[in-house]
């Protein structure tokens, strides 16, 4: 049962991927589905994430399934000091399949080798969050039309940000060309750009956020966060040069869309929010249909 | 057939000799086999030349023969180190120790927000690239290089 799980975006081959693209498709235009009747799904928030939450809540309940769980660690037996193998012990006992949120690493798979139903990575810490990972291909595929031959550009905190790391690993299936804007302290880390020299995937990396994104199909944003560096000055020097204004937009292609995971903090100016370009909101709104199309298949309901 | 070398440690009649070990693990390869809680009779010798890479160490062990995946844990710390079993005071087998694909349960991964750094969990490692090593933890993904593994 543990072979089902979706821990890393790495778990899912290409088809696989194409298969949860086309289904969520399905489920886009008849949202309301009995699939889950009966059913009682688990979702574990070890640390809060309203969003991420109510996304897979709403999937749950539109495929006409039940939850239950907690939304973070202070409400659970946890803080008692109940170890992550003893609840997903107890748990997978209660429920037919567990949707995990937890801040420590590897978690996920932990507790995949322990439940004896399948387990649904929500995030691991700062590990993978692969089905923020599938909703990006599925906006990717919706609004370009397909997944394959994209020139994807992505800004901002490429070291540190897990979102870009996952989409790059997903997108090498479909034979793309990347370009990685971020500043020094933030660059794609080494062990990306030598998995990509060995699947022969092309890739250029720049400092300057111009208008070199007019080639772009896809610009994935990302926060850059103050935190993530060690000199504040640095930071300063930084932090008004990664912002996307609507203005940027003027040469760029036509079937260019707008990416992030949100929430966003001042990396996308508001001005950018009417033009046609941006589809954070949306992108957000077809991680429901992603989630049910990953419940769905990995479930064996469809 | 005892070498000059071997006769600087004094000689064992059954037993093992682990040999080519770097000096600075000496201490770190007796922790990884155990022989710190062994009551066999044990001889060390270490600071001695070598005319390969620095100084090296020498360990005799009377009375043990270690299991290939016993000994090939320290190939961790002494890739070099070359086994020789010895039996009526003779060499009776030579061995090599050798770098395992998958080590479980003895180095630490190096992310400190690892699940296996935070709960009872053992450690699984999978080796992705030998010179200098280099392993992925099962866990969480990240990448544990050559210095800053730490045997557990
Ligand atoms: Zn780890």
């Amino acid at each position: 049962m543990k072979d089902l799980s979706l821990v890393s975006i790495n778990d899912f081959s290409k088809e696989e991927i194409l298969k949860v693209v086309e289904l969520a498709a399905r489920f886009e235009k008849e949202p309301n589905q009995d699939l889950l009747k009966g059913k009682v799904v688990a979702s574990l928030f070890f640390e809060p994430s309203t969003r991420t939450r109510l996304s897979f809540e709403t999937a749950i309940n539109r495929l006409g399934g039940r939850v239950i769980g907690f939304s973070d660690a202070s409400s659970s037996s946890t803080t008692k000091g109940e170890t992550l193998n003893d609840t997903i012990k107890m748990v997978s006992n209660y429920a037919d399949l567990i949707v995990m949120r937890h801040p420590l690493e590897g978690s996920a798979r932990y507790a995949s080798e322990q439940s004896s139903v399948p387990i649904i990575n929500a995030g691991d810490g700062a590990n993978q969050h692969p089905t923020q990972t599938l909703l990006d291909l599925y906006s990717i595929q919706k609004t370009q039309g397909t997944l394959e031959d994209l020139n994807i550009f992505m800004v901002g905190d490429l070291k540190y940000g897990r979102t870009v790391h996952s989409l790059l690993q997903a997108m090498s299936h479909f034979n793309p060309k990347f370009n990685f804007i971020a500043p020094d302290e933030l660059k794609m880390p080494d062990e990306y750009k030598i998995w990509l020299d060995s699947k022969g995937i092309p890739y250029y990396e720049h400092s300057e956020f111009t208008d070199i994104i007019s080639k772009a199909d896809i610009l994935y944003m990302t926060r850059v966060q103050q935190e993530r560096f060690v000199d504040p000055m640095e930071y300063e020097k930084v932090k008004n040069i990664y912002i996307l204004r609507n203005s940027m937009l003027d040469n760029t292609k036509d079937n260019l869309r707008i990416l992030h995971p949100l929430p966003r903090v001042n990396e996308i100016n508001t001005d950018v929010d009417s033009n046609p370009k941006a589809y954070y909101f949306e992108q957000a709104e077809n991680g429901v249909y992603a989630r049910m199309a990953i419940i769905a298949s990995i479930l064996g309901l469809v | 057939m005892s070498t000059k070398k071997e006769l600087s440690v004094s000689a064992i009649q059954e037993g093992t000799v682990i040999d080519h070990i770097p000096a600075e693990y000496l201490f770190k390869v007796i922790r990884i086999l155990g022989l710190d809680n062994c009551s066999n009779l044990i001889t060390f010798g270490t600071n001695l030349g070598s005319s390969k890479f620095g100084k090296k160490a020498i360990i005799k062990v009377a009375d043990k023969f270690f299991k290939d995946d016993e000994i090939n844990k320290i190939a961790l710390v002494a890739k070099e180190a070359r086994l020789n079993i010895i039996k009526d005071y003779e060499v009776v087998e030579k061995k090599l120790v050798h770098i395992e694909s998958e080590i479980i349960g003895i180095a630490r991964c190096f992310n400190p927000k690892c699940i296996t750094n935070n709960q009872e969990v053992t450690t699984r490692l999978l080796l992705v690239e030998k010179e200098p090593l280099a392993y992925k933890c099962h866990y969480c993904e990240k990448i544990t290089t050559e210095e800053h593994l730490e045997i557990i």
